[in-house]
C-alpha cells in the first residue's frame, strides 16, 4: 500500500494504464483538441494514455491538412505608397490639392475593401480547419498562442499579416516558447497591433515593451515602468515593410541599456534574452497552459490549492530544463493523474471554439455554413483573429452572462437543426426545416442524421429511454442525472408521433441547453 | 458571509416553473408579482431609504481605451500644451468655449455636451484619478471598477446590489442592473448579484422553442429548476445554472421594452446611440432597472489620433451627440430628472504626445456627469502643465469621490459600505 501523503507525493505522477477508460479519453480528446465521436475517443481509450498522448503531440506523423487555396492568400493586396507616390501624397496635403488626396484616399479605402473580403475567407479557412484538422492539439495551442500573442485584424487592417501571424503559431504550435518570443517581435501583425512600426530613438513608443513583460512573458509586478521605457528603446527601428521584418538602422536607439538587470547596447533580441532569462518566465507560461488545458489556479492555503500550485512549479521546471520546449512539459501534464483527476474534469467552462467544433467534431453535424459560424463566434465573444484586446480572452465565467448563453444555446439548435437563430445571418428563427439548404462546399445536403452518434454509442434504434440515457452520457460526460433523463423522455412521450430522427433532434437540443453542456 | 449566496440559491430553488404556489407563497420573492413587491416594502428594499424614490436611474457610459482628457476638456491658455502636442493639439480657435471666464473649453466635435451644458445639464468634473496611478488598461479599468487601488474584489455596483438586496428575500432581481453589450463589466458583478447583459434584444430568446410544441415545456422544465441538488453552488455549473434562469426570467420583459427603440434620433456611426437608445426605450417601458451600463470603444489612440478631426475627435462627436440625443427623448417623455448619467474612462493620457501623432497612456482625466440632478459646470481645478508625475497629470479628484456622491446621494445608500471607506464626497449633484 503506497500510503504517501499528499504533501510528498510525486505531483507529476502519470496515470496507470488500467485508469485510462472513456472517460479519461474523452476528457483528453476535449481538452487537447476540440472533442471526439465515441468511435474516435474509444479508440483512444484501446490504445492507452502514453500511445494516445503521443498521437495527439506528434503532429508530423498524421497527414498535413490540406484546405483547397491555403497557400492562395493574396499577399499583395494591401500596397504601401511608393516613395515618389509618398512625395505627391505629402505635397498633395500641403497644396491642399484635394483632387489628389482624395485620389490617394479612394485607392487605400478600394484596397481596404478588399483586404476585407480576404480576412473573412481567413477566418473561414481557420475555422475550417479547426473543424477538420487531423491535428487537434496543433490547432489547440495555435489558437492558444493566438489568445496569449493577442493580436486583432481590427487594427493591423492586414489579412495577409494575420495569416502569417497563424502560420507562426502553428509552427510554433508544440516548439520553443523562446523562439516564439524572439519571432513575435519581428511579426508585422505584432508590429503594427502594437505601435511599433513609427517607433524611433527620439520617440520611442512604450507599448510593444510594456505588453512584451507584462501580458507576454513575465505579468505585471515582475518589472518595473523604467525596464519599459528602457526596453521601448530596445525596440526602436523594428517594423516591417510589406510582409517583411524590417530593421530601420536609423531609428533605433543604439545607445546603453539597461532592462531587468542586463545592460548594453541590447536591441530587440537583447531584450527578448533578458526577459527569457528571468525565473519567472517559465512560471508566467507554465500557469497560463495550466488554466488553458486544467483549470483555475486556485489561490489561499488548502491542499488543493498548494497541490495546484506545487504542479505547475513542475510544469515551469519542465519548461526551463528543457530550454523552453514546450512538448515535454506537455507530455508530462497530458498524462499526468493530476490531469485526469475527477476536480478538473467537467468543470471548466467550454470556450465558444470549443463549443462549436466540439459540437461538429463529437456529433458529427454538418458544418452549415462557416459564416454564420464566425458571426456567432464573434457573438459569443470569441471572433478569431479578432480578440477583443491585447490581453486575449479572459476565458472562464467571463465567457458566460446571459447574453452570450442564448447564442451559445442558439448556435446549438442551428448545427443540429439549420434554424438559423434571430440576429444572426439574417435569420428570423422558424420551424424546424427538414430539408435544409446545400451545404457550403463539400457538397452533400446538410440534414443531420442523429443516429450516427447512437450507432457509435452501439445503443439501438428505437428505444427512447436508452437513447436519452447514451445522449446525456456522451454529451455531457459523467453519470445520467434522473431529472435530466426524465426531461427527454418527458419530451419524447409529447413529441410521440414524430419520427426517430426527430425526436432524437429535439433531445440533443435539449441537453445542449442544459447549463452543464457548457463544461467539459 | 455566505448568507447572501444562499438566499439567492433560495430565490432560484423557488423560482422553478409548476412549483406548486401553496409551498412557495410564504417565500414568492418579491419581484415575481408586482403585487407581491408592493407588499414586500420592508427595511433593504431598494430606495427604501427615506426621501430616495426608487425610481432613479443612474447610466454608466464607460469610455474605453482611456480617453486623452487634455483633448477632451482642452486648457487653451496654456503655453505647455500646444508646445506638448505640436501634430494634435487643438487649436485655440476651435475649441469650444464653454463660458468666457475659463481657462478652458471643450474638444470642437463635443457641441453635443455644449448644448447639456447651456441647459444646465451637465457638470465637468476636472482632474480625476487616484494614488499611484496604474497604466495598464486592464489593471486600471479593474480598479475604476472595483473602486480599489488593488483592483481586486468584486464591483463596486455589484456590491452595491448586494446591500441593497440582502435583507430581501431572494436578492436582487436580475434586472436591476443590465447592460448593454456582449461582455458583462466587472463594475456590476457583486458577491451575489449578476447583471443581465445582451447585445441586441432579439437575440435575447432561445431558438429552439419554434421546432416543436414539447420543447418550450422541456426547456423550462431544463431552465427554471436553477441549481439542481447535489451541485455545489460555488461551482461553474451551479453559476451556469443560475446564469442561464436568470436569462429566462429577464427576455420577455426586455424585450418588450426594447421593441420600442428610436434609433433613428441618435448618431449612426458607431454604437453608442443605439445603446443609449435601448436604455431610453427601457427607461420609458418602464423597467425597475436601477442601473444601465453602456460601453464606448477605441480611445486607445496610440497612432493617428487626429485633433479637431480624426479619430479621437470622431468619438467625442459619438459621445456628445448620443447624450444629448438621450436627453432629448428622456426629456420629451418626462424622464430626464430621473436619470443620471455618468462617464467615466480608465485614464488620460500622457500630456506629451508620441512619435506616431498619437499619446501613450496616462493618468488623470475628466468625468462627465449628467442630468437636471447635477452640479452643472466645470468644477475642480485644471491639472497643472508644469508640476507632472512623470510625464502626467497629477489628481486632483479621486474618483472614489464622486462615486460617493452617486451613491449616497442620487441612489440613497451607505457609500462607505459600498466602498469599504469613507471618501470625501465630491459634490457634483445638487440632490
Amino acid at each position: 500500500m503506497g500510503q504517501s501523503t499528499a504533501a510528498n507525493a510525486d505531483p507529476m505522477r502519470a496515470i496507470e494504464g488500467e485508469r485510462f477508460g472513456f472517460a479519461e479519453a474523452r476528457h483528453l480528446l476535449m481538452r487537447a483538441g476540440f472533442g471526439g465521436t465515441p468511435e474516435q475517443i474509444r479508440t483512444l481509450a484501446a490504445w492507452g494514455p502514453e500511445r494516445a498522448v503521443e498521437h495527439l503531440l506528434d503532429c508530423g506523423a498524421t497527414d498535413a491538412y490540406g484546405w483547397p487555396g491555403e497557400n492562395e492568400f493574396d499577399g499583395t493586396i494591401i500596397k504601401p505608397l511608393k516613395q515618389v507616390e509618398q512625395r505627391e501624397f505629402k505635397r498633395a496635403r500641403e497644396t491642399q490639392d484635394e483632387d489628389t488626396v482624395a485620389r490617394f484616399r479612394e485607392r487605400r479605402q478600394k484596397m481596404q475593401r478588399e483586404d476585407r473580403k480576404q480576412a473573412k475567407e481567413v477566418q473561414r479557412w481557420w475555422l475550417g480547419r479547426l473543424i477538420e484538422s487531423p491535428r487537434p492539439l496543433e490547432e489547440k495551442m495555435t489558437l492558444f498562442w493566438h489568445g496569449h500573442f493577442a493580436t486583432s485584424y481590427r487594427k493591423t487592417e492586414n489579412s495577409y499579416h494575420m495569416f502569417q501571424q497563424n502560420q507562426l503559431f502553428r509552427s510554433h504550435a508544440l516548439g520553443n516558447f523562446g523562439s516564439l518570443l524572439h519571432a513575435i517581435i519581428h511579426d508585422p501583425a505584432t508590429l503594427k497591433y502594437l505601435d511599433n512600426i513609427m517607433s524611433s530613438k527620439e520617440e520611442p513608443n512604450e507599448n510593444l515593451a510594456r505588453e512584451l513583460m507584462e501580458l507576454f512573458s513575465l505579468g505585471e509586478g515582475n518589472y518595473a515602468e523604467r525596464d519599459i521605457r528602457e526596453g521601448a528603446r530596445a525596440l526602436t527601428g523594428y517594423t516591417y515593410r510589406g510582409n517583411d521584418f524590417l530593421y530601420r538602422r536609423g531609428r533605433h536607439d543604439t545607445g546603453v541599456k539597461r532592462i531587468l538587470g542586463k545592460s548594453g547596447a541590447l536591441d530587440g533580441d537583447g531584450f527578448v534574452m533578458a526577459i527569457l532569462e528571468q525565473r519567472v518566465c517559465a512560471e508566467f507560461i507554465a500557469s497560463k497552459l495550466y488554466r488553458f488545458f486544467v483549470g483555475e489556479i486556485p489561490e489561499g492555503k488548502g491542499q488543493a490549492a498548494q497541490g495546484v500550485r506545487r504542479f505547475v512549479r513542475r510544469m515551469a521546471g519542465t519548461l526551463r530544463g528543457s530550454k523552453y520546449a514546450v512538448r515535454p512539459m506537455m507530455r508530462e501534464l497530458l498524462l499526468s493523474e493530476h490531469f485526469y483527476d475527477a476536480e478538473h474534469r467537467l468543470t471548466k467552462i467550454k470556450s465558444p471554439a470549443e463549443l462549436v467544433i466540439g459540437a461538429i467534431r463529437s456529433l458529427r453535424t454538418p458544418t452549415r455554413s462557416l459564416d454564420i459560424l464566425n458571426e456567432a463566434m464573434k457573438l459569443m465573444g470569441q471572433s478569431l483573429f479578432m480578440p477583443p484586446s491585447v490581453k486575449g480572452w479572459d476565458g472562464g465565467r467571463a465567457w458566460i452572462n446571459t447574453s452570450t448563453l442564448y447564442v451559445r444555446q442558439n448556435v446549438m439548435t442551428y448545427l443540429l437543426t439549420g434554424v438559423v437563430p434571430s440576429g444572426v445571418g439574417g435569420g428570423r428563427g422558424g420551424m424546424m426545416r427538414l430539408a435544409g439548404r446545400k451545404q457550403r462546399r463539400g457538397g452533400g445536403e446538410d440534414r443531420y442524421d442523429p443516429k450516427v452518434v447512437l450507432r457509435g454509442l452501439g445503443a439501438g434504434t428505437g428505444d427512447i429511454e436508452r437513447a436519452a440515457g447514451e445522449l446525456l452520457t456522451f454529451m455531457l460526460g459523467g453519470e445520467v442525472n434522473e431529472e435530466r433523463h426524465g426531461a427527454l423522455v418527458a419530451f419524447a412521450r409529447e413529441a410521440e408521433g414524430e419520427s426517430f430522427e426527430h425526436i432524437l433532434i429535439g433531445m440533443m437540443s435539449l441537453v445542449a441547453v442544459m447549463p452543464e453542456y457548457q463544461l467539459t | 458571509m455566505d448568507r447572501l449566496i444562499d438566499s439567492t440559491y433560495t430565490r432560484r430553488a423557488f423560482i422553478g416553473r409548476g412549483l406548486t404556489l401553496a409551498s412557495a407563497a410564504a417565500t414568492t420573492p418579491w419581484f415575481l408579482h408586482a403585487s407581491a413587491r408592493v407588499i414586500a416594502a420592508q427595511p433593504g428594499v431598494i430606495g427604501s431609504r427615506a426621501g430616495v424614490p426608487d425610481d432613479r436611474v443612474l447610466v454608466v457610459v464607460q469610455l474605453a481605451g482611456g480617453n486623452d482628457g487634455l483633448n477632451t476638456v482642452v486648457p487653451f491658455r496654456m503655453d505647455e500644451y500646444y508646445r506638448a502636442r505640436k501634430q494634435i493639439a487643438i487649436p485655440k480657435n476651435d475649441v469650444i468655449r464653454l463660458d468666457p471666464k475659463l481657462d478652458m473649453g471643450l474638444h470642437p466635435k463635443l457641441s453635443g455636451l455644449k448644448k447639456l451644458y447651456d441647459d444646465g445639464l451637465l457638470s465637468v468634473v476636472q482632474g480625476v484619478g487616484y494614488p499611484n496611478p496604474n497604466r495598464s488598461h486592464f489593471t486600471s479599468m479593474d480598479i475604476w471598477h472595483t473602486a480599489d487601488t488593488d483592483a481586486t474584489g468584486d464591483g463596486w455596483l455589484g456590491r452595491y446590489f448586494d446591500n441593497e438586496c440582502s435583507g430581501k428575500a431572494g436578492g436582487c432581481e436580475p434586472d436591476a442592473g443590465i447592460a448593454i453589450g456582449n461582455e458583462a463589466p466587472l463594475a456590476m458583478e457583486g458577491r451575489a448579484f449578476s447583471a443581465v447583459n445582451f447585445e441586441t434584444a432579439d437575440m435575447f430568446e432561445w431558438s429552439g422553442k419554434g421546432l416543436h410544441e414539447g420543447m418550450s415545456d422541456a426547456y423550462h422544465g431544463i431552465v427554471d429548476t436553477g441549481v439542481t441538488g447535489g451541485v455545489d453552488e460555488h461551482s461553474n455549473a451551479a453559476f451556469l445554472m443560475r446564469t442561464a434562469m436568470d436569462a429566462r426570467v429577464s427576455s420577455d420583459r426586455i424585450r418588450a421594452t426594447v421593441d420600442d427603440a428610436r434609433v433613428n434620433k441618435y448618431p449612426r456611426n458607431g454604437t453608442l446611440g443605439k445603446q443609449l437608445a435601448m436604455v431610453a426605450a427601457m427607461i420609458r417601458g418602464g423597467l425597475k432597472t436601477r442601473v444601465y451600463y453602456v460601453t464606448h470603444g477605441g480611445f486607445d489612440t496610440h497612432a493617428g489620433q487626429g485633433g479637431s478631426n480624426g479619430k479621437h475627435g470622431n468619438l467625442l462627436g459619438q459621445l456628445g451627440g448620443s447624450l444629448k440625443a438621450f436627453y432629448d427623448e428622456l426629456g420629451q417623455a418626462g424622464e430626464s430628472g430621473r436619470v443620471l448619467t455618468m462617464c467615466f474612462s480608465e485614464f488620460g493620457r500622457r500630456v506629451a504626445q508620441n512619435g506616431s501623432n498619437g499619446t501613450d497612456h496616462g493618468a488623470a482625466a475628466p468625468m462627465f456627469l449628467a442630468g437636471p440632478m447635477v452640479r452643472p459646470g466645470v468644477l475642480g481645478t485644471h491639472p497643472s502643465l508644469r508640476d507632472l508625475d512623470n510625464g502626467d497629470l497629477k489628481f486632483g479628484v479621486d474618483f472614489r469621490s464622486v462615486y460617493t456622491a452617486v451613491l449616497e446621494r442620487w441612489m440613497g445608500a451607505d457609500a462607505r459600505k459600498v466602498l469599504g471607506k469613507r471618501f470625501r464626497e465630491a459634490k457634483v449633484l445638487r440632490v
